[in-house]
């Protein structure tokens, strides 16, 4: 395997070939935000959040997904990509019903973190303000889809590190929305194992583990028979 | 020179914004001498007064009495704030945008009503079909996010203000 030589930010760095921008400016200490990518699982260049400009190319690429070439000068940082990257988390909060505040995920979440790292504090766009549901019919978690990017990382996760392939896009455009198995409610799953790692990779509030949401906190029945029994003592 | 002329009002919140401003303790005695508070919750006036430099405005755009008094704030304003997800996004008010103001009156008035279930009268202002952002409805110059934005935050933007800086709030603050 060769040594590929390139510049990313003006520095003089190298990596391997076939290895991606990402991956090498991540080798060098160079940050670039990204969402849909997620260590361990295949890049799938979903968010764009990672765009990058490359020397000489008018377009954007995507630097997970984008193999480093020599002599390739890199720009992680610019005036231009500071905007798309902001209108591309303000797309993302505008599709679906982001409702931090109330949110399973709130101070917990990676939109919620890239909407401040990227400085935007508020939408010009207006809200789609989508019908969207919740599938609570799994017994140990739930999804809402009013929280979800569609970063696709559940669906990566399921497929190649558990093997189940329980997760799955269905529809296009603002009407894509997650399935497990063909469409049918997640309780009824018979491929899904339970094990969780969807729920652990969500970015956002859109999976997650039931009794963690405000109102539905497990309560503690064996405790009412305390109250029964010293009921009018303190009255 | 006179001191700066600064208003709050509460649209559709929950003043959780008011409490947080509230809660920036002996601070408020600081910015009480730097400026003059002409219009909020903590003031005994009715009407919305003329020449005022800075007005934070809690909440969404939800009824036609919210859609009456932005309008005539920005009109008497020179920089209007929102302040708190409530103004900056809609957020928990935007929650009914996808169900529609007459399903949320029937459920919050009929259905779950047990004496003399009924739909409220002129006395309550009607809701608009959409609950909107401030800046969806009139111009706004400063957006501080945040459910509530913290004291120290308000307490630096309206320092900011005061001393005639513009305040910076990217980056420093997120949603909910």
């Amino acid at each position: 395997m060769s040594v590929l030589t390139l510049t990313i930010e003006g520095r003089d760095v190298a990596g391997q070939t076939g290895g991606t921008i990402l991956q090498v400016a991540g080798e060098n200490g160079i940050h670039i935000p990204t969402l849909c990518h997620l260590q361990g699982l295949s890049d799938v260049g979903a968010c764009r959040l990672c765009v990058v400009e490359i020397e000489g190319q008018r377009k954007l690429f995507p630097a997970c997904v984008t193999a480093i070439d020599e002599g390739m000068k890199v720009t992680v940082n610019s005036e231009r990509l500071a905007a798309h990257r902001r209108r591309i988390v303000e797309l993302l909060f505008t599709e679906r019903n982001h409702v931090c505040s109330v949110c399973v995920a709130d101070l917990n979440c990676e939109l919620q973190d890239l909407a401040v790292e990227l400085g935007l504090t508020h939408f010009d766009l207006p809200l789609l303000s989508p019908q969207a549901s919740v599938d609570a019919t799994h017994e140990r978690f739930g999804i809402d889809h009013n929280r979800c990017v569609l970063c696709t990382r559940c669906v990566r996760v399921c497929d190649e590190i558990e093997g189940a392939h329980t997760w799955d896009v269905m529809g296009r455009g603002t009407e894509a929305r997650l399935i497990t198995d063909m469409g049918i409610p997640w309780g009824a799953s018979n491929t899904c194992t339970s094990c969780g790692k969807c729920v652990q990779v969500c970015p956002t509030g859109a999976l997650f583990e039931k009794g963690r949401s405000v109102a539905e906190a497990r309560r503690r029945r064996p405790y009412l028979p305390y109250l029964v029994a010293h009921e009018g003592r303190t009255r | 020179m006179s001191k700066p002329r600064l208003a709050t009002i509460w649209l559709d919140g929950c003043s959780g914004c008011h409490m947080s401003l509230l809660d920036m303790d002996e601070r408020l005695l600081e910015i009480a001498d730097r400026v003059d508070i002409v219009y909020g919750a903590l003031v005994d006036v009715k009407e919305f007064p003329e020449d005022v430099d800075v007005t934070l405005v809690e909440g969404a755009i939800s009824s036609e009495d919210d859609l009456r008094k932005i309008h005539e704030v920005r009109r008497n304003t020179r920089i209007l704030v929102s302040l708190g997800d409530c103004a900056v996004t809609s957020n928990v008010p935007g929650m009914r945008n996808q169900i529609g103001p007459a399903a949320i009156l029937e459920r919050a008035y009929l259905e779950n009503v047990t004496i003399n279930p009924q739909l409220p009268g002129p006395m309550v202002p009607r809701l608009l079909a959409m609950s909107r952002p401030v800046h969806a409805v009139v111009k706004v110059d400063v957006f501080v996010p945040g459910c509530p934005p913290s004291a120290d935050l308000i307490h630096s933007v309206l320092d900011d203000l005061i001393s005639g800086r513009v305040p910076v709030t990217a980056g420093v603050t997120c949603f909910g």
